[in-house]
């Protein structure tokens, strides 16, 4: 992420004035930045150190807090419950992902194109369930999975179909999947939107002229210029994937049987804190996820702006 | 997020760029009017129903009544239209407890993301526009901590919370709502864009405050990134569930989201009653004031997304 520092401007403007000022601004500008840090440390710094302080110790019926080391990760990495969450988000992330960025990117292209009818319309339409809160967007869906009075239950009555149930728990991923995609396609799509109106239209026609067709204008030029939207998307998807929560967690209500309290590795630390007040292992357990979330994510990047070199 | 996008452009566009100057003239159709493709429309007509069938589902669900809900198919109109009603069930069950919840998510929202706007405007405005000690310290750290996943903060935070007796009071929820990484990111860039560092120069000049300088003539000039921050951190705040969800008990003190989840709730519990009419009726109250937000708020908030990938 770069950032164009005024170092022009500074640069060029009086010498005289700078005897008088320098000491003073130099400060300034912590002013501004000062109350969001003050903050931040309380609500993002104070936590992880707190955490990190948490899965070092260990709570025992006799005696209290005490000090283990490394206790705590060693039995986490060798917990069962622990990696069956982790590989189920594992594979949530390596299809779901794709999918929804796929989808978003070809609806950003096709508005983008200025070949649709109605483009405005489209755009704003696809993006609107962006506002609808995880809770509403998975009890709607829930309900129309639902064999009550769902939509699954109508289409199989009405054409006598025997559609899989999406709340069994072989399905029930795929209809997490589905919320999720169905939540946020319209937000990747305006964010790859957005970054393909900042090409300038200059190119498309010096393409046009050169011969090029629309497909060879979109991987030459389109495709390479919103690389770097497309891998900040990929990082803010994988993280999501990898905190899968808010769906998971209400559509339990619905499909009580298909998903576990260890279903997550976010739900199996939010069940071992609040449901058996292993505080402990739960920051363990949190970290671990924080650690390989972080991991695959630098890893993305890397690679990301490696092709862009 | 967008915000980062637009570095890579330039290096494409050296290359071609002159082609497109020497030619211009003759350009015949494309690039600026491109012929409509119905194919094309169609194709994506097909995301957009997917997007809007729910969205329908939930409006047409919000008018029948609980034994029409059984009943009747979904996508249609049951036998009776029961909307009004409903609005009013879902007003004034349990003590008219809805409306409170209702109050609760403003408070939370005013203060959450009005906070968290304010924050990320002047935390932006002076990472992008002054040099200061420390500078590379705060990106690297802040561009660590986005990584970090906000639930694994959770559990800590509550802890935390719990020993300075902040858990069940509206503090628990406001105050880590008033972080947004991603707010400060765009305020950064599009500060970085939108102030003429001439400008502030000339004010300096004339002897304009720093303060006076950042409200009198940089706050205008930032209004399209900071509705667009805004709208961002009120749909986080207003969607929120996990932190009320584990920081709050008293159901008094629930926002909209966790009072839903526990209306759904209440069906499965032993004796509990079941009011689904009321969950869908109000799903439907929840999320109309922000489509309400973003349509009327669109043309700023856009353009306040687009000119923050702007980066040359």
């Amino acid at each position: 992420m770069s950032q164009a520092l005024p170092a022009t401007a500074v640069a060029t403007v009086r010498p005289a004035r700078r005897r008088r000022t320098s000491s003073g601004r130099r400060w300034t500008g912590w002013g501004f930045v000062g109350p969001f840090m003050v903050v931040f440390a309380l609500v993002f710094l104070a936590p992880i150190v707190y955490s990190i302080y948490l899965s070092l110790y260990r709570q025992q019926l006799v005696g209290g807090n005490s000090f283990v080391g490394l206790a705590n990760y060693t039995h986490a990495f060798g917990d069962p419950l622990f990696w069956e969450g982790v590989g189920r988000v594992a594979l949530f992330l390596a299809v779901q992902v794709p999918i929804m960025l796929g989808v978003a990117l070809l609806v950003a292209l096709a508005v983008d194109s200025g070949r649709l009818y109605g483009r405005n319309f489209f755009r704003i339409s696809i993006f609107m369930p962006y506002a609808v809160p995880a809770v509403v967007a998975t009890l709607m869906w829930g309900f129309m999975y639902g064999t009550r009075f769902g939509l699954i239950a109508n289409i199989n009555d009405a054409l006598g179909t025997h559609l899989p149930n999406p709340l069994s728990p072989s399905w029930v991923l795929a209809s997490i999947g589905n919320i999720v995609t169905w939540e946020f396609v319209g937000y990747n799509m305006l964010i790859f939107y957005s970054a393909l109106r900042t090409i300038p239209g200059t190119l498309y026609e010096a393409a046009e002229i050169d011969g090029a067709g629309q497909w060879r204008i979109v991987r030459a030029i389109k495709l390479p210029a919103i690389r770097g939207a497309l891998v900040i998307a990929t990082i803010f998807s994988i993280i999501g994937s990898f905190q899968l929560f808010n769906e998971p967690s209400i559509l339990k209500s619905l499909a009580p049987n298909a998903i576990t309290t260890n279903y997550t590795p976010n739900l199996y630390a939010y069940s071992l804190s609040f449901s058996g007040q292993q505080y402990n292992y739960s920051a363990t357990v949190a970290i671990i996820m924080g650690v390989i979330t972080m991991i695959v994510a630098y890893v993305v990047q890397l690679r990301g702006m490696r092709k862009e070199a | 997020m967008a915000a980062t996008t637009a570095t890579p452009t330039s290096a494409g566009a050296g290359t071609t760029g002159a082609g497109a100057a020497r030619l211009r003239s003759r350009r015949t159709w494309s690039a600026d009017r491109p012929r409509r493709s119905t194919l094309m429309t169609v194709l994506t007509a097909l995301v957009l129903v997917y997007a809007l069938v729910p969205l329908v589902w939930l409006l047409i669900n919000a008018t029948k009544t609980q034994s029409d809900l059984f009943s009747t198919f979904g996508l249609w109109f049951g036998h009776s239209f029961a909307l009004g009603s409903n609005v009013a069930d879902t007003l004034t069950y349990d003590h008219s407890i809805f409306l409170r919840w209702f109050a609760n998510t403003l408070l939370y929202v005013i203060l959450g993301a009005g906070g968290a706007t304010l924050l990320a405007v002047l935390g932006g405005y002076g990472l992008a526009k002054f040099r200061f000690p420390g500078k590379r310290a705060v990106f690297a750290v802040i561009i660590g901590a986005v990584a970090v996943p906000g639930t694994a903060l959770a559990v800590p935070t509550f802890l935390m919370f719990s020993k300075l007796g902040l858990t069940n009071t509206p503090w628990a929820v406001i105050i880590p709502s008033l972080i947004s990484p991603f707010g400060l990111y765009l305020m950064w860039t599009f500060a970085s864009e939108a102030i003429p560092t001439e400008l502030l120069e000339a004010a300096r000049m004339d002897g304009a405050s720093e303060l006076r300088t950042f409200a009198q003539i940089c706050l205008p000039m930032l209004a399209p990134g900071i509705v667009t921050v805004l709208l961002f951190t009120m749909v986080a705040t207003w969607n929120n569930y996990f932190l009320p969800l584990i920081m709050l008990k008293n159901p008094d003190w629930y926002p909209l989201t966790i009072g839903l989840n526990s209306w759904n709730k209440q069906a499965a519990t032993a004796g509990g009653e079941a009011i689904f009419n009321l969950v869908i009726t109000g799903s439907v109250l929840t999320i109309l004031p922000l489509i309400v937000a973003f349509l009327l708020l669109q043309r700023y908030w856009q353009s306040g997304l687009a000119a923050g990938s702007v980066k040359e």
